[in-house]
């Protein structure tokens, strides 16, 4: 146990905590399912998920069946139900379009939004945080100013309001021009709000840091600052932003999930499991999978990035290592 | 000869006393009839308000549905059922006026003793401020409708001290009201017969009156209006009927009209009794339920009106014909149908004017087998037309609200675009911008997913008023000709139906007719579909009377 670094303990102790491990497990399941949805599109549905089929049929039981039904009384058409087959097993949505796998790109896009808007969230935080914290006086003061105001603003009301411009007329920062209907408008939206949930503790860890022992230490022998940032202060932050990323992934889900809902997130016709919950809101009544089904996908994930980060951070956090020491 | 005069008397004499007789029937039945039915609530419910309760403001069919309860105008459309319903009639006028001066002097003489809900008598003042308050208040309209009228410019240039001096004038002795149009205009009557023009006391405000009520002359009086909950109207104490036809007297004492209920929600407090009528469309996954549970609840009635999506002709792809007839061509409107509800709630619809509107003339070149109806989508055709335009590979963006089916249809016809070969996406903006946004030629909207429901009964409503050059302003919100068509020769075939019309509407129909063909060849609109309208109503609600004006009359129902 000695010979072991803090990171191979950290990890033995991972794969040790079973309900990490299933949370692990249902992930890379999920994340191997959403990225095959082209292959379940083409070969089992054998459908286009994106394009409306508001006038087709398929055959159901040697008979040719329509994807959109009309009521006995003429009023309303509603998209068949699950059919339990290769083709729209979880039924059609209100454009005939087969919901499971569009449940299945959907997916792709939520998971790459959550995980997209993690990296950037983490490394502004990282950023920021360790600057401000080892920096100090004035830089410290506005950077801990800014990011106040920031944290002072109800996180979805900052969110909905950035989405609104920034779907409306895209994104420019100098040459770089970011058109309004791409992933990295939401991505860059979450990431951004998020920052000072994680750049706040990120910031009180480098202070404490940055008057340790060894900090000073390496100060009087007169090594350069990015050195000090970089081998001494950066891997003990490290592991926090580690024991971060799967907490914030599950919470950056949920924000898309609430964005695309009010549609102001991923935009049609490309689907993520918010816009898709908001296509079945007008099937409630009488197609509750074409809502409940993303939905179940996102608790599902969501559940098990929480277990996962809980598992992390048992393994990692020093806090917690303390408290089991401890008792 | 004198025996025969003396039959002719008597003859004459019987008539009058049968008509008499049957007037009297008629009258008692009339009487008996509300006898048996008057009394009650009548609970409307919506997902919003409608916003000011101004008349000579608000431009929204939820108010103005109520707003004919309860003001007056000179004239107004028949409160009838039907076809009926698109006749003007006199209202506070004692009768309609024979144009004068080659149609451009209109003089209307006051009904005597009818009074305001504050008990204050209408007089030929209360008129001629009206008309003058109606450009004080900045009138959505008083820059196209109204500005016909002399002195309109001035009132247009400085509302604020606004005399309409030759314009409209008053003779109290006479009681009298004089309008002097620049040029007659076929429309003026029927631009009257709207709530704009309703006659309102000289002493209102000159002022958006936002959720104060303005006294009016109807069969009820708005008593307290919140915006954010609920609309209370009752009966107007001084109110007593001079014309069935343009203001009976309601059969519910009174109209509560609640807000901020959902139409889900709506619809089910309608099915349970709790509210008599939803004024929002009753959601997509509800209708197969209410029709089939309740069908003699469901009430399915024609609108004027065309949901459309206007290709802007002045930026690319649509700048190019091809592309525009190979969206129409493409275009399934039998799918269109099926989003909004099925064949029951939606005609499929190739061309600018609706079904049964002056002008209509059936006419489908954008369908399989060419002719009169459209059957089915020409994709072949459409594909070889995409073909020719090279435009294949474009980006366009469509924008639709997000309110009803639009968000549905917009996501359907960027499929379709997809299909056609462009690159399209959706773009869904609330309903509260998406309208102006649309119009904006700054904005550089390719295609977009809108709709257009008449004002009043004539083909200009939607000829003149959405393709001609006049109707664009760049840059403006109000922008109305939204796809920016501008043709001479096409505004010289308009302007040439209008002044036929003057003199002889029947022939200025098929006019009309010519110029409706012209619009739709020129493929602007890939028009969808015209929507029929349903009202759910509680089961005791009685005597449903729809009008193609104003929709359901809520002073001819009645409650149990």
């Amino acid at each position: 146990m000695g010979a072991n670094g803090p990171w191979a303990v950290g990890f033995a102790k991972l794969l040790r905590d079973r309900a990490a491990m299933v949370a692990l497990v249902v992930l890379v399941l999920m994340v191997a399912a959403c990225v095959a949805a082209p292959l379940y599109a083409r070969d089992i549905a054998k459908t286009d998920p994106f394009a409306s089929n508001l006038d087709g049929s398929i055959m159901l039981g040697g008979q040719a069946t329509d994807i959109m039904q009309s009521s006995a009384t003429g009023f309303g058409v509603t998209p068949i139900g699950p059919t339990w087959r290769a083709q729209y097993a979880l039924g059609a949505d209100d454009q005939g379009r087969d919901v499971a796998a569009r449940l299945l790109y959907g997916g792709r896009n939520s998971l790459l939004i959550a995980s997209g808007a993690t990296l950037i969230c983490l490394a502004l935080a990282a950023l920021t945080g360790i600057v401000a914290g080892f920096m100090g006086g004035v830089v410290d003061s506005v950077i801990a100013r800014a990011l106040d105001v920031l944290w002072a603003f109800p996180v979805y009301l900052l969110a909905i309001s950035l989405s609104a411009v920034l779907i409306s007329h895209g994104l420019q920062i100098g040459p770089v021009t970011i058109n309004a209907n791409s992933l990295l408008i939401p991505i860059t939206i979450i990431g951004v709000v998020y920052v000072p949930y994680v750049a706040r503790p990120i910031r009180g860890q480098v202070l404490s840091l940055a008057r340790s022992d060894f900090v000073l230490a390496a100060r009087c022998l007169g090594v350069p600052q990015w050195r000090i940032l970089w081998r001494d202060v950066l891997p003990n932050v490290t592991t926090t932003l580690i024991v971060f990323a799967p907490l914030m992934m599950a919470l950056n889900m949920l924000t898309e999930a609430a964005l695309s809902f009010l549609s102001i997130g991923v935009q049609p016709p490309a689907a993520s499991w918010g816009t898709i919950i908001l296509d079945g809101e007008g099937l409630l009544y009488t197609r509750p999978a074409v809502a409940i089904a993303p939905g179940i996908a996102i608790m599902i994930t969501v559940v098990a990035l929480n277990f996962l980060g809980d598992g992390v951070r048992e393994a990692f956090d020093p806090r917690a290592k303390l408290r089991q020491t401890g008792s | 000869m004198t025996g025969r005069r003396g039959l002719a008397a008597l003859a004459g004499v019987v008539g009058v006393l049968a008509a008499m007789v049957a007037c009297g029937v008629a009258r008692a039945q009339t009487d008996a009839n509300f006898a048996a039915h008057s009394g009650g609530v009548l609970r409307l419910v919506s997902a919003s308000a409608g916003g000011t309760i101004d008349p000579q403001v608000n431009y929204t069919n939820e108010y103005w549905q109520l707003f004919v309860n309860v003001y007056d105008g000179l004239v107004t459309f028949n409160k009838a059922a039907g076809k009926a319903s698109n006749e003007v009639v006199p209202d506070l006028a004692m009768a309609i006026p024979t144009p004068q001066d080659g149609g451009k002097t209109y003089v209307f003489t006051l009904r005597k003793g009818i009074k305001f809900s504050n008990g204050a008598t209408v007089t030929p003042a209360d008129v001629v401020a009206s008309f003058q308050r109606l450009f004080k208040v900045n009138n959505p309209n008083a820059g196209s409708w109204y500005a016909n009228i002399v002195g309109a410019d001035k009132c247009l240039a400085v509302p604020a001290t606004c005399t309409l001096a030759g314009g409209v004038i008053g003779d109290a002795q006479a009681g009298t009201v004089t309008f002097h149009l620049v040029k007659p205009n076929p429309e003026f009557l029927y631009q009257l017969a709207v709530p704009f023009a309703a006659i309102l006391p000289a002493g209102t405000p000159p002022h958006d009156m936002g959720t104060v009520p303005v006294p009016g002359t109807g069969s009820y009086m708005i008593t307290s209006y919140d915006p954010q909950t609920k609309l209370v109207a009752k009966r107007n104490p001084y109110f007593k009927v001079w014309s069935l036809a343009a203001q009976p007297k309601g059969y519910v004492d009174e109209i509560d009209y609640s807000f901020d209920v959902t139409d889900e929600n709506g619809i089910t407090a309608v099915e349970n009794g709790h509210y008599d009528w939803e004024f929002d469309p009753a959601p997509a996954d509800r209708l197969a339920e209410i029709s089939t549970r309740f069908p003699r609840q469901v009430h399915i009635d024609p609108l004027l009106a065309v949901y459309y999506a206007p290709m802007n002709v002045n930026i690319p792809p649509f700048n190019n014909i091809d592309a525009r007839l190979a969206v129409n061509y493409a275009l399934d409107r039998k799918a269109a149908v099926n989003i909004f509800g099925g064949k029951n709630l939606a005609v499929p619809n190739c061309q600018i004017l609706p079904p049964g509107f002056p002008g209509y003339e059936p006419y489908c070149p954008y369908t399989l087998n060419p002719g009169t109806t459209w059957s089915a989508p020409d994709m072949q055709k459409a594909m070889a037309l995409m073909a020719k335009s090279g435009e294949a590979g474009r980006q366009v963006t469509v924008i639709a609200d997000d309110q009803g089916v639009d968000p549905a249809l917009g996501t359907y016809l960027a499929s379709l675009l997809n299909k056609l070969g462009f690159k399209a996406s959706v773009h869904v903006l609330s309903a509260n911008i998406q309208f102006n946004y649309i119009q904006n030629t700054n904005n550089k909207v390719q295609i977009s997913i809108t709709q257009w429901y008449q004002d009043y009964p004539a083909a200009s409503d939607f000829l003149n008023v959405l393709l001609s050059c006049g109707a664009i302003h760049p840059g403006s919100d109000n922008s109305i000709n939204i796809a920016g068509y501008c043709n001479k020769g096409y505004d010289a075939k308009v302007a040439a139906a209008m002044q036929t019309a003057i003199t002889d509407p029947a022939a200025a129909n098929a006019q009309w007719a010519a110029v409706d063909k012209d619009a739709t060849n020129a493929a602007v609109w890939a028009t969808m579909f015209t929507p029929r309208q349903l009202d759910f109503v509680s089961k005791r609600v009685g005597n449903f009377t729809f009008s193609d004006q104003f929709h359901l009359l809520f002073d001819k129902v009645w409650v149990h």
